[in-house]
């Protein structure tokens, strides 16, 4: 047990330094970035926190972990308790304290950020700690799981929202069974998402834990192909949830696209990640390692892209943004991971046209400089070409990572879903009910492509919903 | 994990595949496809069906062997695994009963036309079949489609069997003879789609063909299938994989067929001079296309 200091002396406690690869280093293997506090480290940073009464931390946490409790079972030396303290509400602190943007919800409300440091608690790094601590060292516990209900769920997709959805339900007693069209579950954590900021024995270690709770996986199955939702019904299952994601990828519908180099950003990650194309020829999948090499667009996945390209050997790795960094949607940690390992970005730009060579393999990218305008419907400001500012930059490989739009396969196969215009599965935001009686959704479908936290979230509110609606109106 | 049933050669470089795989096949229709993987290591593949057997769950795939992970295929035993099969994929072949439709099946497309003739005798369509290969050695299924067909045409380019010369040769013959055909089936090598394409266009026959690009998830997530379509770009994994010939861009659908050509002549030559592969010596000694 650590002593604790007194609040003036925690607030000049100055944020731990989260220890990580080099970038001249980095940049030439596929390893995490980041090490992970020591723990030395970790029980410092654990006593910067003030346990402020009214828990904004906790106020600005998506799915609601109790922050100060598990921060005090740190001070406390039993890592493992406080995994499990964050278990209570987030099934995925492994994953969720490498990719959560902590700095836009907890870290954000903290308190201790007004103070002398101006850095708040480094919970992500904490939340992190514990849960590598707690796998590492063999003290994952399987938690109390209620005497069987008799009812079945059925959950399509084992992204983040499928995966705590399943978490939360198969502790309340019920039969759980995960359907995913990918021959390996974890959704965007596997397929999305790079070896250098998740590494997949987590996702693996996070999904074996959920089967030795009792949900079973059925993998390499397309519902709305091999299955359809009311065929899961017919099948027995009392309710379905579904978490597709966003996986329908935007491309710009420029002259020259369809030229060999040029890939949506799912399909570059998902034969390096998924595919692990980055080990060929170890493994199969190839994938085009080019010498310059540009992303399109400004999010996480943009990050994800260009970093991945530079691992492959780009020699010149962009970043194409038609906005300012300003309006960059990506992680401010992951921006200044990407220039730290020498990404070069080319903001205010946008591409219009791709030139190719004889063989049809992408050689040229004809772009025009933008300007700023007033604001658009997201509340950015509204980018405007530059008449006449044209030019050409020498490219051999173009990842288009503008974003994604939901992939139409189950609305299509599933009478009286209801859709918005872009496609969203419609859903009662208080239970993530869709028109479908026993049908409910979240995750990136409802919202269009978002973070894992808030897919999480999601999944959450529908769990509650489903288990009210499975012992209130499944008769059994 | 699907088991495997047989696997055995059935010419020079094509092999026949059976997989047991019984709630896939009791929803697959002829046109799908399948998308499998043999080992941790491997790839995503697309396989057409060849042929489905519902009473038994069983699905027939034939294969030619063209790269690492075809003959990859060809040392799965009888009674042994692939890792995924996944499907049915891709929208079934539209199926309407014209009074006299065509399949021509070029190479190893015989195998993807023979469910879709099935399907098309049994809308109670007259069919014609026209198939072709390269020579008698890799021509199959000739006794499967002549239990189908109401009029079969067997040809070769090299003459050893059959009607000397292309599909395309014999199905114009036809159209010339003034042939009412309600629709043309093309399956085959990308060259052989676009010749009957461009055959058919002057005859104003509605004319389909099944695209064959490289694919990874199967499902429209990543749009590494795309194709284009009188400019416009669609996802043969989900939008098709059948298309109207007429629109279709062969041209560009070559080119992307090409895109890793390096790299898979690189896992090939590491595949054989693996001292631990198990190849059968008739698929080592087979000269791979480029």
């Amino acid at each position: 047990m650590v002593k604790k200091l007194d609040k003036k002396e925690r607030m000049k406690i100055e944020r731990q330094k989260m220890p990580q690869q080099e970038p001249q280093v980095r940049v030439k293997n596929f390893n995490e970035v980041p090490f992970g506090l020591s723990e030395e480290q970790a029980l410092i940073e654990a006593a910067r926190c003030l346990e402020c009464k009214n828990q904004p931390c906790v106020a600005g946490c998506p799915v609601e972990v109790d922050i100060p409790a598990f921060i005090d079972l740190i001070l406390q030396k039993d890592y493992a308790a406080a995994a499990r303290k964050i278990k209570e509400t987030n099934s995925l602190p492994a994953v969720c304290g490498r990719v959560c943007p902590q700095e836009d919800q907890c870290e954000l409300k903290c308190i201790v950020a007004k103070g002398k440091t101006k850095k708040p608690v480094a919970i992500g790094f904490l939340e992190r700690f514990v849960a590598d601590y707690e796998r590492y060292h063999n003290l994952v516990t399987l938690p109390d799981i209620a005497p069987p209900t008799g009812r079945k769920v059925a959950i399509v997709g084992s992204g983040p929202a499928g995966l705590t959805v399943a978490g939360d339900l198969i502790k309340l007693g019920h039969a759980v069974t995960v359907f995913e069209a990918l021959h390996k579950p974890g959704g965007v954590l596997v397929y999305g998402i790079p070896e250098f900021r998740l590494p997949k024995a987590i996702v693996k270690a996070e999904c074996d834990f959920m089967a030795q709770m009792g949900v079973k996986f059925e993998n390499s199955t397309v519902i709305g192909k091999t299955d359809t939702i009311d065929e899961l019904f017919e099948m027995g299952y009392d309710a379905v949830f579904i978490g597709t994601g966003a996986g329908l990828p935007n491309f710009m519908k420029i002259p020259g696209e369809n030229l060999i180099g040029i890939y949506s950003s799912n399909e570059y990650l998902t034969r390096s990640n998924l595919m692990r194309a980055f080990d060929f020829p170890t493994y199969d999948t190839p994938i085009i390692h080019g010498k310059n090499v540009a992303v399109l667009g400004g999010g996480n996945t943009a990050m994800d892209s260009v970093r991945t390209a530079l691992r492959l050997g780009a020699e010149n790795a962009y970043i194409v943004y038609r906005r300012s960094e300003k309006e960059m949607p990506a992680r401010i940690e992951e921006i200044h991971h990407a220039r730290e390992e020498g990404v070069q970005f080319h903001l205010l730009t946008t591409p219009i046209k791709y030139y190719g060579d004889e063989n049809g393999k992408v050689k040229q990218m004809e772009c025009l400089k933008m300007d700023l305008g007033e604001p658009d419907a997201s509340g950015r400001r509204r980018p405007v070409p530059i008449e006449g500012s044209n030019f050409i930059m020498d490219v051999d490989l173009v990842v288009v990572a503008i974003g994604n739009s939901s992939n139409p396969l189950v609305q299509k196969t599933t009478p009286g879903l209801e859709v918005n215009k872009w496609g969203n599965i419609i859903v009662d935001e208080a239970t993530m009910r869709t028109s479908r009686k026993g049908v409910y959704a979240g995750g990136d479908i409802v919202t269009g492509g978002a973070t894992v936290i808030l897919a999480a979230g999601g999944g959450k509110v529908a769990a509650k919903a489903m288990h009210k609606y499975l012992m209130e109106e499944v008769k059994k | 994990m699907p088991k495997v049933l047989d696997n055995i050669q059935i010419g020079p470089a094509n092999w026949k595949m059976t997989v047991e795989t019984p709630k896939l096949v009791r929803k697959a229709r002829a046109g799908q496809f399948v998308i499998i993987r043999v080992n941790e290591q491997g790839e995503r593949v697309p396989m057409s069906i060849g042929g489905l057997n519902k009473e038994k769950g069983q699905l027939t795939i034939i294969y030619q062997v063209v790269g690492k992970t075809s003959a990859l295929m060809t040392t799965v035993p009888a009674g042994g695994e692939i890792l995924d099969c996944v499907g049915p994929l891709g929208v079934p072949s539209h199926v309407e009963k014209w009074g006299t439709a065509c399949l021509v099946g070029g190479g190893i497309g015989i195998a993807p036309i023979y469910p879709i003739a099935q399907a098309y005798k049994e809308a109670g369509n007259k069919v014609i079949t026209i198939l072709g290969a390269r020579s008698k050695d890799i021509l199959f299924y000739e006794a499967e489609h002549r239990a189908i067909a109401d009029e079969l045409h067997v040809c070769t380019d090299d003459g050893s069997y059959g009607h000397h010369g292309f599909v395309s040769d014999v199905l114009k013959k036809i159209l010339d003879d003034g042939v009412k055909i309600g629709m043309i089936m093309a399956i085959g090598p990308v060259p052989m789609m676009k010749v009957v394409s461009e055959l058919t266009r002057s005859y104003n026959v509605p004319t389909w063909v099944s695209l064959n690009p490289l694919m990874i998830d199967g499902t429209g997530m990543c749009g590494g299938c795309r194709v284009s379509l009188k400019g416009e770009t669609k996802f043969a994994c989900v939008d098709g994989p059948d298309f109207d010939g007429h629109q279709v861009d062969f041209d560009l659908l070559t080119k992307r067929l090409r895109a890793y050509g390096d790299q898979e002549r690189q896992a090939m030559h590491r595949f054989l001079a693996d001292p631990g592969c198990k190849l059968a010596e008739s698929v080592k000694n087979f000269s791979y296309p480029n």
